[in-house]
């Protein structure tokens, strides 16, 4: 009898899910810390969607959490991100709330939703960096 | 503020927030403009996700006001979440459209717009500064 080797299968990108939201300056974190990766720091292995198109899209956008293993990335402790794509599209492999994240660092969250400042890089890196080290374990841990 | 909004008698903008394309950023930077340069006690925002998870704060405000929704591309995203309450927008608009009529104008990235970007952004906010003052004119 032929025996079959089973092979681990890694996936190759990752989805990260901003919430976006347009209340809160840490809202606005999300967008920017998301776009950094997306652009400089994860360019090849991370893809993102539009939030509440898993309401206004179809089948297709509501299978992105199935396609891809998913970090959502929160504003607050709403976690709207995290239950929305919980709920619409599968389970996120990480979640992170922004407020945690920067009291946990003892940094502040930046004082607009409408433009970030200069200061509020650190805010961003810090953010940023926290999502690569969740899509370097996920790329790493395999589906 | 909040108090009143339920009262009805605010505008509740919502944009899309789009991540993908500049045109989701020109959606929010239109919104913020309304909010905070040209009415900042008669138009409000709320975060549009937080209509997907059924935030009962966030529906109320939806159902109570009157709702002008940003979409940026023809996904209307914007639009769709809110109508998902069983609220109709009182008046929706696309990004998209607003390039037609100026096609020298062009944002310089997704998230960081540019000079061309906010010129687009103002044009926006102004399209729908004169939707709100017809709608006051119509109250009086």
């Amino acid at each position: 009898m032929e025996l079959l080797e089973l092979v681990e299968i890694k996936p190759k990108k990752v989805g990260i899910i901003p919430c976006n939201g347009e209340e809160l300056p840490e809202g606005t974190l999300t967008r920017f810390a998301c776009r950094k990766l997306l652009d400089k720091l994860k360019p090849g292995s991370t893809v993102t969607i539009c939030l509440p198109l898993f309401i206004a899209g179809g089948k297709e956008e509501r299978e992105f959490a199935n396609k891809f293993p998913t970090i959502t990335v929160d504003g607050c402790d709403k976690r709207c991100s995290q239950i929305s794509t919980e709920r619409l599209s599968g389970k996120p492999r990480y979640s992170i709330v922004i407020t945690d994240l920067l009291k946990e660092h003892g940094i502040n969250a930046p004082g607009s939703a409408r433009t970030l400042m200069d200061a509020d890089q650190t805010a961003i890196d810090l953010v940023a960096g926290e999502i690569v080290k969740k899509v370097d374990s996920t790329l790493a841990e395999g589906q | 503020m909040e108090d009143k909004a339920e009262k009805g008698n605010k505008v509740l903008v919502l944009p899309c927030s789009g991540i993908g394309k500049a045109y989701g950023e020109m959606a929010r930077q239109a919104a913020y403009t309304l909010i905070e340069d040209f009415y900042p006690d008669q138009v409000i925002t709320t975060c549009l996700a937080k209509l997907m998870i059924g935030d009962p704060d966030a529906v109320n405000l939806v159902k109570n006001n009157t709702v002008f929704t940003i979409d940026g591309c023809a996904s209307d995203c914007a639009r769709k979440n809110v109508e998902s309450t069983g609220k109709k927008v009182d008046h929706s608009v696309r990004v998209i459209n607003i390039f037609k009529h100026h096609k020298d104008l062009r944002p310089t990235g997704v998230l960081d717009l540019g000079e061309p970007g906010f010129k687009l952004v103002q044009f926006l906010a102004e399209d729908l500064a004169k939707e709100i003052d017809c709608l006051g004119k119509k109250e009086d």
